[in-house]
């Protein structure tokens, strides 16, 4: 049967929105948020693992060709539910002691994560747009969650105020689109296309939304105080899902709607646009006192790896784009939650990098971590931000684009210096006083090991004599 | 022997692991000794059965299965006859490491040690590793463990010294990294199986070869990593400031070990694999080289601290190993590789005996010693050898490797200008002004800082760390060719492969498919040998 089909394609959608639903239920009815936190667990557990067993599945398209399954856009949700689930595993702790821990908060965490979902997999303008704001105004509410604080407002009205622009260009980039094709579905808008000028401006207004999402330079400026003033976990969640959500769609809209004709031809404004990126974002994130702030800049020059790969328009970019974001997802997640563990000890502005002195030897575990987390995002070998930025490197060379790749790693060396910046703090210099760090629960504690295990593992992976992820994600892009 | 190599290898890291399972200071500096100990005694074998006939053809090698079809990256490690001694080398430091810091280190142990062996695993996965992209990775491993001894166990301004190391080095490899990238599509091309290879079997074979554009650049991308590396004039400003902060194993373990992966790099992947680029620069390189040797020791003359005089002597020293490198034949290759194990046997001695006094004094000043002979004996015979050995008195091992350079170096054809020996062997004059004058004003003369009267002379654990590396260099400046002969075979090999592939180069190259510079810098047109080449374009 076909709804059958259609209905597969999407499970781990439906799970997650099925689980969401139960969720706000659940808290109407007063049944105590360990309830909904293990509903919550429990949703995206299972979606997690349908969407890996979709992974290895088929590919074709569903819902009349509204969304794809298989290949790309399993692989994103993957990335999606296993960033949502070890953030979900780090924040219990965390909001507790915020004085956060509501159902609510999972409750528009599953809603979120279902746009992500329907983001990774749109095939068509229309699903892509519905997604893309399901997502966003969830996170809008979750970037204001701080109520109390200043930072929160700011966060949750900058965020909501420029998201809201940005989708008008992105709608109206839709708008312009339909006119020039008549057609919404990614594949058939291919197939339409002219190099006409509705064309173009409508393609250009539906990046310059993408670019938004993705926090690329000159669309950045959200960002770093976004990502201040959400809780920690959170923002390692925005940071990461709807990160990697944004990409993988912007992925099914370079391979599926833009042709390979001259109309469909923008590698030029992305390789411009990723070289701002690269180098305004570690730029700003060298003068950086808080490390959120710092972990927001970085993000954006992290965007700019990531279209590099893009740039190059190839199959080993495209798969060395995927690599990267599931790299990037566990690294990041990882960074995130030893930093939550510190405010956890210390209060929510305990971020600002001269109060880390000395903490590395005070609960070595977590400072080690960090480390290695940290080490990872610098792309030092042998930790799977190293194999990430390969990938992408290599394709861009492949390509031919040497200088574009050159750019990067310079870039990136200059990146090592605030990611050393940190644990300069973390180790060589003496603490200021005497503080008490609180035993981190078992589960937050070992989310985290988990996440040091899985980017040092993944960082030797390629020489293991197993199966390589990253075959798995180029045999997607195999004619 | 192919699995007992790589027990070799990641026994260290196995060290670490333990740690997480005691408890106590003593017990992970014993765990931390056992270990190395044991590493070193498990090479021995390696060594003993090492057929040095054949020592072009790597050997106990282990391999892989490309990372996923088309792309040749594999686990490949094996060893030949480069980098045998240099991988003995590491393996006998690595108790000497962990001897030298028994008393002296006294803040987190655990933490130290762990790095102390993750720097091991990783030197160690360097010299043995012949895919280029597993070589890359040991090669960035090795940063991290040293940025931390430098960071946390170091001297009074050791976070400006250790990150200025670490963006200085990382800067470098990033750029090969890029280089390294080209180079495995260009050779995956010419393999016509893969679409990637980083083999270095096959990069260097003679059955790849580079165009002379492409050669240019990836040479002087990969070149710019090793010179930073070695550290060659004037990259070296990263190296005495790195010295001085770094704890004593952590100043060894750089002296005797890290520099060398620079220089190793240059013989192992500029000359076989870039041929015509590695003999055209060879004379920038060696102007180059040449300055290092006389600036080092300059520079090491005037200094008031005894270890930045010792780091500013390795400049000195390594330009040496350049100088050989860069003149390709037998004579001078064969000092440059001997060379860097006596550099790393003499300076390492010195940087421990400089450690050790400093345990006793906390100074290294000059001029706050004097007349310290009187006091210690022992160690002033230990300190003799090594300032001998590091001067290059006849009988000791450095004269055996600077003058297989200096003999080779007179005679190189790519230099054609007898001045860069004549020039450079004012080095070994300066060398020995520098280090005796600085030994004549710690060591002799009246006490006349009464802290030093107090000095109490090397213990057992002192001696028994320094006695090993005199033997070396004595056996070495008696009977070298117990030690060249791993590497001679190599040496011959690989010279003619390069000097086989440089003339088959262009041979093939056509000069109105290169740009004008290229042909004009490589002199295409006269050095064709086949008669059928078209002139230069005008």
């Amino acid at each position: 049967m076909d709804y059958i089909h259609d209905l597969h394609s999407f499970l781990p959608g439906i799970i997650v929105a099925a689980a969401g639903l139960l969720v706000i239920m659940l808290e109407a009815f007063k049944k105590g948020v360990h309830l909904s936190y293990g509903a919550t667990v429990a949703g995206l557990g299972i979606a997690f693992i349908f969407s890996i067993q979709a992974m290895f599945g088929d590919t074709g398209t569903a819902f009349s060709g509204m969304i794809v399954h298989g290949g790309t856009g399993a692989f994103g949700m993957m990335i999606v539910l296993l960033g949502a689930l070890f953030c979900v595993f780090i924040s219990k702790d965390y909001l507790q002691d915020a004085g956060l821990h509501n159902g609510e908060v999972y409750g528009m965490l599953l809603f979120a994560t279902t746009g992500m979902l329907g983001l990774a997999v749109s095939n068509d303008l229309i699903s892509f747009f519905v997604s893309l704001e399901t997502m966003s105004i969830c996170l809008y509410v979750l970037a204001g969650l701080i109520k109390t604080e200043k930072i929160g407002a700011e966060a949750a009205l900058k965020y909501f105020l420029l998201g809201a622009f940005s989708t008008g260009f992105l709608l109206y980039g839709i708008a312009l689109i339909y006119g020039a094709t008549g057609q919404t579905n990614l594949t058939e808008v291919a197939a339409a296309a002219e190099p006409t000028l509705l064309f173009f401006a409508g393609s250009a207004l539906l990046l310059v939304g993408i670019f938004f999402k993705i926090a690329a330079v000159p669309f950045h400026m959200w960002t770093p105080d976004v990502y201040q003033g959400t809780p920690t976990t959170l923002t390692a969640f925005m940071a990461t899902a709807a990160k990697s959500a944004t990409f993988v769609a912007f992925i099914l809209i370079l391979t599926r709607m833009l042709p390979d004709t001259e109309a469909g031809d923008w590698t030029n404004v992305i390789q411009v646009v990723a070289v701002l990126t690269m180098i305004i974002g570690n730029l700003i994130a060298l003068a950086q006192d808080n490390v959120k702030r710092m972990l927001a800049y970085s993000s954006i020059a992290h965007a700019g790896y990531l279209m590099v790969g893009l740039a190059a328009g190839t199959a080993a970019g495209y798969s060395g784009v995927l690599y990267y974001l599931f790299a990037y997802t566990l690294m990041n997640v990882g960074a995130f939650g030893v930093i939550a563990y510190y405010e956890r000890n210390h209060g929510l502005d305990f971020t600002e990098i001269d109060s880390y002195a000395g903490l590395g030897f005070k609960m070595p575990i977590m400072g080690v971590m960090l480390s290695v987390f940290l080490f990872s995002l610098a792309g030092i070998p042998p930790l799977v931000g190293f194999v990430g930025k390969y990938y992408v490197f290599a394709a861009a060379v492949q390509a031919g684009l040497i200088p574009l790749a050159i750019i990067g790693v310079l870039a990136s060396a200059a990146s090592v210096y605030y990611y050393l910046r940190v644990m300069v703090y973390l180790y060589f210099r003496e603490a200021h006083k005497e503080y008490t760090l609180k035993t981190p629960g078992l589960l937050f504690k070992s989310t985290l090991i988990l996440l040091a295990v899985l980017t040092i593992y993944y960082g030797i992976e390629p020489v293991l004599p197993t199966t390589g992820l990253i075959e798995l994600i180029t045999s997607y892009y195999a004619v | 022997m192919e699995l007992l190599l790589n027990i070799t290898i990641y026994l260290p890291l196995l060290g670490i692991v333990a740690f997480l399972f005691i408890k106590g200071d003593e017990a992970v500096k014993w765990t931390s000794l056992g270990v190395t100990t044991l590493t070193f005694f498990l090479s021995l074998p390696l060594l003993f059965s090492f057929d040095v006939a054949n020592s072009a053809v790597p050997q106990y090698v282990t391999e892989g299965s490309p990372i996923f079809a088309g792309m040749d990256i594999k686990y490949l490690v094996g060893l030949d006859g480069l980098s045998m001694l240099l991988f003995m080398l590491t393996t006998l430091f690595g108790p000497i490491v962990i001897l030298s810091s028994w008393s002296s280190v006294k803040k987190s142990l655990i933490g130290y040690y762990s790095m102390l062996l993750l720097l091991q695993t990783a030197s160690l996965g360097v010299f043995s590793s012949l895919d280029l992209v597993v070589f890359y990775v040991f090669f960035e491993l090795s940063l991290i463990p040293m940025y931390f001894l430098i960071g946390i166990w170091g001297g009074s301004d050791r976070i400006r010294a250790t990150i200025k190391f670490f963006i200085y080095t990382l800067v470098g490899s990033l750029i090969m990294l890029v280089a390294l990238i080209y180079l495995g599509y260009n050779a995956g091309a010419a393999t016509g199986v893969y679409e990637f290879t980083a083999d270095w079997r096959f990069i260097s074979s003679p059955e790849y070869t580079i165009g002379l554009v492409e050669q240019t650049w990836l040479f002087l991308a990969f070149a710019l990593a090793f010179c930073i590396k070695v550290p060659l004039f004037p990259f070296h400003t990263w190296l005495p400031y790195a010295h001085t902060e770094a704890p004593t194993a952590g100043s060894v373990v750089l002296a005797a070990i890290m520099l060398k992966l620079g220089t190793y790099g240059l013989i192992r992947v500029c000359m076989p694999v870039f041929p015509n680029a590695f003999m055209e620069f060879a004379p920038y390189m060696a102007i180059l080289a040449v300055i290092g040797i006389i600036y080092g020791a300059l520079v090491a003359m005037v200094q008031k601290d005894v270890k930045k005089l010792v780091a500013y002597s390795s400049v000195s020293h390594l330009g040496f190993v350049v100088l050989g490198i860069f003149a390709l034949n037998t004579i001078a290759v064969q000092g440059a590789i001997i060379q860097m194990i006596n550099h790393g046997l003499s300076t390492g001695a010195l940087f421990l005996i400089v450690g050790m006094i400093y345990d006793r004094r906390h100074t290294r000043m000059i001029s706050d010693f004097g007349g310290v002979a009187k006091k210690m004996p022992v160690f002033a015979v230990m300190f003799m050898i090594a300032t001998l050995a590091s001067i290059g008195l006849p009988g000791l091992n450095g004269f055996i490797g600077e003058f297989l350079i200096l003999n080779g170096a007179f005679f190189s054809t790519l230099y054609a200008n007898k001045a860069y020996a004549v020039i450079a062997a004012l080095g070994v004059i300066l060398a020995a002004a520098y280090m005796l004058w600085m030994y004549q004003r710690v060591m002799f003369g009246p006490i006349t800082n009464k802290e030093n009267e107090k000095l109490i002379d090397l213990n057992g654990r002192e001696i028994g760390l320094l006695v090993p590396l005199v033997i070396f260099m004595v056996w070495i400046g008696i009977r070298p060719v117990d030690f060249t002969q791993y590497s001679e075979e190599w040496v011959e090999s690989y010279i003619s492969i390069t000097e086989e592939k440089s003339v088959a180069v262009l041979n093939e190259t056509r000069t109105e498919n290169i740009p004008d510079w290229t042909a004009k810098f490589y002199s295409v047109a006269e050095k064709q040998s086949d008669g059928n080449f078209v002139t230069l374009k005008d």
